[in-house]
């Protein structure tokens, strides 16, 4: 298919990859933010084929990952009730919760439907004017027109059955939590190419001077990635630091401008918890004041629900890139895709679950990579 | 979640004043939204999330990168490097 073969010849790929040995003298670390990334890193052994001291370190960017565990359990108790259709994408309804997940609740007799689009899940409340339609709202930017879209058009049908559990994260103040850790050991950034065909490049402007790290904003094909990871170690080989975009057939500058008028007018930036890492401020999206009676914590009143995390998940320290997946103890043993501890274990963009998908074999095996010095 | 994933137009229609679209992804089809993209034509392609189009790929934009990829060791090679 055009788009994706030709971005995958592994022809090419070899020839970057030869570049980029050619030119590294230094060890360098770089942090891919998008797990969709991370999934082609680990897929393809992208890894593995760069020269031995590149590290890279996988981000945050799993939207199902790094919902909060109260906000899961909020989205329990309200999927549970007899009167609701609640409405999630397929990654989230096997996300453990505190005691349960959505497919347990649906199980047990609640009506949980997974859907491809928010626009379904208004089609089921216009189906369905004597059901509580909630849909589970989560994601980055790049999800965030969807469902402002959504919100937008349920209002036009005059849908007093629908509403929205809103917990959406922001890309730019993660990548400042990072940069601000004592710990951080990122030199460059992949920035994420889908969040940026929304809300365009110039966003990381800003973090590039303030940091004076290298952004490169890059695709999810093989060869996109290879040439993200080749400009950014290319800067700082270079001493450096500057916004590049790697991937420019889908990206602008500026990003879709209608789509950011309609998510300015839906949500309001707020502060949101991240699973696994914590509270940062200014970090999300929530419904603005002018969309509020779409608010499913209101209606169900469920905003009063916390949550405590299991102690034997590291899926923070895997979120945060202090570990890989294999490292901790529940990895692979009590934690698996089907019976997953955290997040990261569920979600087809989150780490421990490409490690699990694609590594599993290698990392049994006792000369592993990756843990040792390579020379 | 993010995945976006590339397709190509290959029917578009008005559904209660929103333009929409057929898009096939390799032989999937899915109906899209293409609100946020309007100026979409038939047998271009896009970026699909969750069911809404969110940019037009820009074909000369991926040609240039794919010579870029083409050219990228050819120079050594002609100078009798590696």
């Amino acid at each position: 298919m055009k788009y994706l073969d030709e971005f995958s010849d592994p022809v090419l790929a070899a020839r970057i990859l030869d570049d980029i040995a050619s030119r590294v003298t230094k060890p360098w670390s770089i942090m891919e933010i998008c797990g969709g990334q991370t999934h082609t890193i680990i897929r393809h052994g992208i890894d593995q084929l760069l020269p031995g001291n590149v590290t890279l370190i996988h981000g945050p960017g799993c939207p199902v990952c790094v919902t909060p565990l109260e906000i899961i359990d909020r989205a329990l108790i309200i999927a549970a009730r007899p009167e609701v259709i609640f409405c999630t994408f397929g990654d989230m309804a096997r996300v453990p919760g505190s005691r349960t997940d959505l497919l347990q609740v649906k199980a047990a007799g609640g009506d949980v439907r997974l859907v491809y689009s928010p626009l379904d899940a208004v089609r089921l409340a216009q189906q369905h004017p004597d059901r509580q339609v909630v849909f589970f709202a989560i994601g980055f930017e790049t999800t965030a027109p969807a469902n402002a879209m959504t919100v937008r058009l349920a209002r036009q049908l005059g849908l007093s059955n629908f509403s929205l559990l809103v917990s959406h994260v922001l890309v730019p103040p993660a990548m400042t939590a990072i940069l601000e850790s004592p710990s951080c050991r990122v030199q460059g950034f992949l920035a994420a190419g889908h969040v940026c065909t929304v809300m365009g490049t110039k966003q990381y402007e800003p973090l590039v001077h303030r940091y004076r790290v290298p952004i490169v904003v890059t695709g999810f094909e093989p060869l996109d990635v290879l040439e993200g990871i080749r400009r950014t170690l290319f800067q700082l080989e270079d001493g450096r630091f500057e916004l590049e975009n790697a991937y420019p057939r889908a990206v602008t500058s500026e990003g879709n401008a209608v789509a950011q008028t309609v998510i300015n007018e839906v949500f309001k930036v707020c502060d949101r918890q991240w699973r696994g890492i914590g509270l940062i401020p200014q970090s999300g999206w929530r419904l603005s004041a002018a969309y509020a009676d779409f608010d499913a914590e209101e209606r169900f009143d469920v905003r009063g629900v916390v949550a405590q995390e299991s102690a034997n998940c590291r899926s923070g320290d895997v979120l945060q890139g202090a570990i890989t997946p294999p490292e901790c103890p529940a990895f692979g043993q009590e934690c698996t895709p089907r019976r997953p501890l955290g997040a990261p274990m569920v979600s087809s963009e989150g780490a421990c679950a490409a490690y699990y998908q694609f590594r599993r074999i290698d990392i049994a095996a006792p000369t592993r990579r990756g843990s040792a010095p390579v020379s | 979640m993010c995945l976006g994933i590339p397709g190509k137009v290959e029917e578009i229609w008005e559904q209660d004043g929103t333009r929409m679209a057929t898009v096939d992804f390799g032989g999937v089809r899915k109906q899209v939204c293409l609100a946020y993209v309007p100026d979409l034509a038939l047998g271009e392609y896009t970026i699909v999330h969750v069911g809404f189009a969110l940019t037009k790929l820009d074909e000369a934009s991926a040609l240039e990168t794919l010579e870029l990829f083409r050219s990228t060791g050819l120079l050594e090679q002609e100078m009798g490097g590696t």
